[in-house]
C-alpha cells in the first residue's frame, strides 16, 4: 500500500487525530529546540576566531590587460574568484559566486559593473556593492597586495564593514 | 449488521417512488432523496430500478477523493462526505461506477446513501427498505432472501476490468455469478 494511502486511510477507524495535548507538546518541544539552537549559534558566534587566510600568488599584473579579467581560486580550490584590471587602472578581485544564488558573475559590457547573468544582478566593480537586482549582499572582496609585478591575495572581506578601503594595498 | 443485509432486486421494482420519498423525509437531508430511481429505457419500457449506495469494499469514490473526505466505517458503510473536508469537486460523482454520490450544490458538499446509518447502526431497517411495497429494496438476512426468492444474490460486479465487491447485494438471475458491465462496449454506438 502506498504511504500516502496509509496516512490518509479510507477506513474511519484508521484515521489518526492529533489531540490538543499532543499538539501542545509538539509546540513546546519545537520551541525549546529552536531556543537551544539559537543559544548554540550565539555561543558559536562569541567563540569564533578570525579566519586565517593563506597568502597566495594570484597573477602577474602584466598578464592582465586593462579591462581584462583573470579567474582564480581563493582561499580554497573550490572558491572561484575573478580578478579585474579596471579601466581606472586598479586591480580588484571578488568572489565569483553571486550572493543571490551563487551564479558565476562576469564583467558587464560597459566595463564599470559586474553582472550576474542569471537574474540580472549588478555589482559595482569598485567595491562590489549591489547596484541593482536581487543579490542581498555585496560580493565578498578578495584583498590584494601588489609586490612589484606580482598580485598576492591575503584575505577575504565579506563586505560587512564598508569602511575598509578598496582596491590594492601596497 | 445485526445479521441482516441489504438486497436490491431491480426485477421487483414497480417505480412507485415510495423509497425516494421516504428517503427525502430524513432529517439529515430533508427534501433531498439519496435514492436514484432510474428508468432503464424510458422509450421502450416503464421498468425502473432503484439504486442505493452499494457500499463497496474498496470504495472508488473514497479512492478518488482529493480531500480525504469520504470514510468507510468499521461495519463497511461508506459514509457521506465529511462536511469540513468536502470541497464539492465532484470527483466521486464522476468516478463511482454505480453513479451514486450527489453533490449538493447549495451546501457545497457531496451526500450519498449511507444506508440510514442512524437507523441501521442501532438495528433498524433503512427507511427505503421499510417502505418498499414489493421488497425490491429488502433488508433481511441472507437465509431469508435465498429461501423466498428465485433470484440469487451477488455482490461481485465487473466494470470493464475493474472488479468491485460490495456490501449491498444485487438479486440476479440464477445463471449469473457476477454482474458484468463492459464499459467500452456499453459506450460503443452500434453502426446502423
Amino acid at each position: 500500500m502506498k504511504l500516502w494511502r496509509d496516512e490518509f486511510s479510507i477506513e474511519a477507524a484508521h484515521e489518526r487525530y492529533v489531540a490538543r495535548r499532543q499538539f501542545g507538546k509538539f509546540l513546546v518541544l519545537t520551541s525549546f529546540g529552536m531556543f537551544v539552537g539559537n543559544l548554540w549559534i550565539l555561543v558559536k558566534s562569541y567563540l569564533r576566531k578570525d579566519e586565517v587566510f593563506p597568502r597566495t600568488l594570484v597573477a602577474r599584473a602584466s598578464d592582465v590587460a586593462k579591462g581584462g579579467v583573470k579567474l582564480f581560486t581563493y582561499p580554497g580550490p573550490h572558491d572561484p574568484c575573478i580578478l579585474f584590471h579596471t579601466h581606472s587602472d586598479r586591480y580588484v578581485a571578488y568572489s565569483q559566486k553571486c550572493t543571490h544564488l551563487s551564479c558565476a558573475v562576469i564583467p558587464a559590457a560597459d566595463g564599470k559593473r559586474i553582472e550576474c547573468p542569471c537574474h540580472h544582478g549588478f555589482f559595482s566593480i569598485d567595491d562590489g556593492r549591489v547596484l541593482q537586482g536581487p543579490p542581498p549582499r555585496p560580493l565578498p572582496r578578495i584583498l590584494l597586495e601588489q609586490r612589484g609585478d606580482e598580485l598576492w591575495a591575503f584575505g577575504v572581506d565579506l563586505g560587512n564593514n564598508p569602511a575598509t578601503d578598496s582596491g590594492v594595498r601596497g | 449488521m445485526f445479521g441482516r443485509q441489504f438486497f436490491v432486486d431491480p426485477s421487483r421494482c414497480i417505480g412507485c417512488e415510495a423509497c425516494v420519498n421516504a428517503c427525502a423525509e430524513c432529517d439529515n437531508h430533508r427534501g433531498e432523496s439519496m435514492i436514484h430511481l432510474d428508468f432503464i429505457d424510458r422509450r421502450q419500457t416503464t421498468a425502473t430500478v432503484p439504486f442505493v449506495c452499494m457500499h463497496c469494499d474498496d470504495p472508488t469514490c473514497a479512492q478518488v477523493c482529493p480531500a480525504d473526505a469520504i470514510k468507510k466505517t468499521d461495519d463497511g458503510i461508506v459514509q457521506s462526505s465529511l462536511k469540513p473536508r468536502c470541497i464539492a469537486c465532484s470527483n466521486c460523482v464522476l468516478a463511482c461506477p454505480f453513479g451514486i454520490p450527489k453533490v449538493m450544490v447549495r451546501q457545497e458538499q457531496m451526500m450519498k446513501c449511507d444506508m440510514c446509518y442512524d437507523r441501521t447502526s442501532v438495528g433498524k431497517k433503512p427507511m427505503c427498505a421499510t417502505v418498499c411495497p414489493s421488497q425490491a429494496l429488502a433488508y433481511v438476512s441472507l437465509e431469508d432472501i435465498t429461501k423466498g426468492r428465485r433470484e440469487k444474490p451477488t455482490n461481485v460486479f465487473y466494470f470493464g476490468k475493474q472488479k468491485v465487491t460490495t456490501k449491498v447485494y444485487m438479486m440476479v438471475p440464477e445463471a449469473l455469478d457476477a454482474v458484468s458491465v463492459d464499459v467500452v462496449d456499453y459506450m460503443w454506438e452500434e453502426k446502423a
